[in-house]
């Protein structure tokens, strides 16, 4: 891992400004930001290690822990609150195992929610991966998981 | 080469298309499309037409509006109106491709009518609907129509042609006629674009920069990435106006990074712009040089208010400056001067420099002049895009535009603004829609979310809602807003779990107040609006749920029951089997009972029991049992 951060950080040398384009680029590489990335960025960037770890913890899209192959994000726009996506979370934790926020055991899922995917006309919906599942019922959500896990 | 080299070049090119002797299959694939299946579709038609041995154009487009009837498929044959099929499927492929492409049955009831010149039988126009009729598509005159990838299509529909105007005439008449149109900022705030481009003008120090905020973190809001998807080159063409305007030799663009296509589009518009010769040095051969960064921002909605977001883009937290502060024309990214407008803002300066000020302030209100755009969604028929004339009523947009209330509910609130809007109720459907009206009534104009609630929304609980949304976007740095959301959400909270007490409607009147007037920055400002606009005209919810104990809508589920009626329960087991806790009992045949004391209500037996039984039902306040 060591050599490929040292491939992906070396045009960033001293590049302050460019710290949340090099969060997202290492991220992108490792699938999240392990505390010796954090250092090196901290090193090539000149940066302090406090400055990196505010700057990366402030926003939603940099995690410090491990995710699971897939993404399952559970959409919490307005239109599908108001079309029941809580049941929808709720029948997906129960299925997966996990509660939001967590990564199943076998490293296959992460559960997560999003502010608004932006799919509002086929709310309630997920998204699997790059793969939007819409017009929701709790019951699809559990067939979905299930249809998943057996294949 | 000379503009006009450009444009004849591009109009050869789009006219021999739309004269082409072959077909044309248009087939909007932006994010919303893709969801619904486009890109089944588009595979399903490339071997459909293979197989057949079909020549005919397949391009994919960018978002139509009406997400409702997504996937689109427009089907241009020579010298016949376009017809535009809804909801197609990959198995309505074949189907289409034989009456249609082949013969000439248009197959009426799959199509939501036609588009252009000419008329088919059986077929109505589209844009006599009453969906579309209302409507005036000018942000969005390219979305659906042309290629988004292609600039060529962009340059022969009057693209680029604001810029190329702009370039003659001097940066104060840049400025006048964007004053002249009246144009507010789209973002949602309204600040009039003329006055900012002008502050922007005049303001001192270099180098200046030009941003385009689309950072859209609205929950409900998607029409910057349609813009964006669908015409990229507006916003690129509005952003370069702009820089030439007050002088400015870089632009940036926030972009949500949950944005993957729109970022790509941007990306490949960009490129497109540098071969042309209209972004970079020497654009269109005078001395004026300018280039656009892409930033894609890394998820914060406090990101979309302008000094937060030149600070992200920076690469340091993303946290509103303190006031009193300058204005970011003045002291702005890298603590230059600044100019920061919204996507649709710049999208809509080309036309304004082409048609003229005039022309823009045809619609809309005296204060409000040109179109809006929303997202109209939630509980109607209709959902989708809309860009409608200012001045239109909430009632026009909702049953004409929207077709009322879907699954014939009954009509309870219409939300706009997002999380610093507010809920009006039926008395003031016939609000019109600007700045200041929507203002006036609690609510605002906001990024254009526009989301319907009807009888089953809990009004509390959409209140809980913003509330749990503002509460973990606040970045925290001023106390009002940090500690305030929290406190009005854990007292929403207590509402809905049916720990509300006398005092609690004076408290949040209290805080809210507290929370507007010492926040630090927009996001806190507004974060009691849908509190107060919901105890405003909604009072009668919170009473209920703090005195009775009763959420009317049966959402809060602290005080609703499960139960099953003794009269209707066949006793199928199907609820039993899937009850999670398995709190239901009874045998085969037998009538089944739910231990209130172990459900959880999910509503999963609700949702199982078969409907030709409806056995159970959910009541509230909650029933008594022994144990509480």
């Amino acid at each position: 891992m060591k050599e490929r951060l040292h491939e992906i950080l070396s045009p960033y040398e001293g590049k302050r400004d460019q710290l949340i384009p090099i969060l997202q680029k290492v991220q992108g590489e490792l699938g999240y930001l392990p505390d010796d990335a954090m250092l090196e960025i901290a090193r090539t960037t000149g940066l302090s290690e406090s400055r990196v770890y505010a700057v990366a913890s402030f926003y939603a899209q940099f995690r410090f822990t491990p995710r699971g192959k897939h993404s399952f994000l559970v959409c919490r726009g307005t239109a599908c609150h108001v079309r029941g996506a809580e049941k929808i979370l709720e029948e997906a934790e129960r299925s997966l195992g996990i509660v939001e926020g967590e990564t199943t055991k076998d490293l296959q899922y992460t559960l997560e929610t999003v502010a608004c995917i932006g799919c509002c006309a086929l709310a309630p919906c997920v998204m699997i991966d790059e793969e939007v599942e819409a017009k929701l019922t709790p019951k699809m959500v559990a067939e979905i998981i299930d249809g998943r896990k057996t294949e | 080469m000379t503009f006009t080299q450009l444009q004849e070049d591009a109009r050869q090119e789009w006219n021999a298309l739309r004269n082409d002797n072959n077909p044309q299959i248009m087939i909007g694939t932006a994010t919303c499309g893709r969801s619904a299946g486009a890109m089944a579709v588009v595979k399903a038609f490339e071997q459909e037409l293979e197989q057949k041995g079909i020549t005919a154009h397949i391009t994919e487009v960018g978002c139509i509006g009406p997400c409702y009837a997504e996937p689109l498929v427009n089907i241009a044959k020579p010298g016949k109106p376009t017809i535009s099929y809804r909801n197609v499927t990959p198995s309505m492929v074949t189907e289409i491709t034989d009456a249609y492409l082949v013969g000439e049955d248009p197959l009426a009831h799959y199509t939501l009518g036609t588009f252009g010149d000419g008329k088919i039988e059986g077929v109505s126009r589209v844009l006599d609907t009453p969906s579309f009729k209302p409507q005036e598509r000018r942000v969005f005159r390219n979305c659906g129509v042309i290629d988004p990838t292609n600039i060529n299509h962009y340059i022969a529909n009057q693209g680029y042609e604001g810029l190329n105007k702009a370039l003659t005439m001097t940066q104060e008449e840049v400025v006048d006629i964007m004053k002249r149109s009246g144009l507010r900022g789209r973002g949602g705030g309204g600040f009039p674009a003329g006055r900012k481009w002008e502050a922007g003008l005049k303001a001192k120090g270099t180098p200046k920069y030009v941003v385009c905020n689309a950072d859209e973190g609205d929950p409900g809001a998607f029409m910057d990435r349609a813009v964006i998807e669908g015409d990229p080159h507006s916003v690129i063409e509005g952003m370069i106006i702009a820089g030439y305007t007050i002088g400015s030799q870089t632009g940036y663009i926030y972009v949500r990074a949950e944005y993957p296509l729109a970022i790509k589009r941007l990306e490949m518009a960009i490129a497109q712009a540098h071969e042309k010769g209209l972004l970079g040095k020497n654009i269109l051969g005078t001395d004026f040089c300018f280039d656009i960064n892409i930033f894609p921002g890394a998820g914060a909605f406090v990101c979309g208010e302008s000094t937060a977001l030149t600070l992200s883009i920076e690469g340091k937290r993303g946290m509103p400056r303190v006031a009193p502060r300058p204005r970011t024309t003045e002291i702005g990214l890298y603590d230059k001067p600044t100019l920061l407008n919204n996507v649709k803002t710049f999208a809509s300066a080309p036309m304004i420099i082409v048609k003229g000020a005039e022309w823009f302030a045809s619609v809309g209100t005296e204060k409000s002049t040109g179109t809006a755009i929303f997202a109209l969604t939630g509980k109607v028929n209709n959902c989708g895009l809309i860009e409608v004339p200012m001045g239109i009523t909430l009632r026009q947009i909702i049953y004409d535009i929207g077709g009322g209330v879907s699954d014939g509910g009954e009509f309870k609130a219409v939300q706009t603004g997002g999380p610093s809007g507010g809920c009006l109720p039926e008395s003031l459907l016939d609000t019109p829609i600007d700045y200041d009206s929507l203002d006036e009534a609690g609510s605002i104009m906001g990024s254009g979310g526009m989301v319907v609630l009807d009888e089953k929304t809990c009004m509390v609980d959409v209140a809980r809602y913003f509330l749990d949304f503002t509460e973990i976007e606040s970045c925290g740095q001023c106390v009002p807003c940090r500690l305030g959301t929290k406190q009005l959400l854990e007292i929403l909270k207590d509402i809905c779990k049916g720990r509300g007490k006398e005092g609690d409607h004076e408290l949040l009147y209290e805080l809210s107040h507290s929370v507007h007037g010492g926040s630090v920055c927009g996001l806190g400002q507004t974060a009691a609006n849908p509190v107060l606009t919901t105890l405003r005209y909604f009072k009668s919810e919170y009473d209920a749920h703090i005195y009775d104990k009763c959420c009317p809508a049966k959402v809060c589920k602290s005080l609703i029951s499960y139960v099953i009626l003794e009269d209707k329960c066949k006793g199928c087991t199907l609820c039993a089997k899937s009850c999670p806790v398995n709190a239901i009992s009874g045998e085969k045949k037998q009538v089944h009972v739910i231990d209130q004391s172990l459900c959880v209500q999910c509503g999963v037996c609700m949702e199982k029991c078969p409907n030709k039984f409806s056995a159970v039902d959910c009541v509230s306040p909650r029933v008594k049992t022994e144990v509480s």
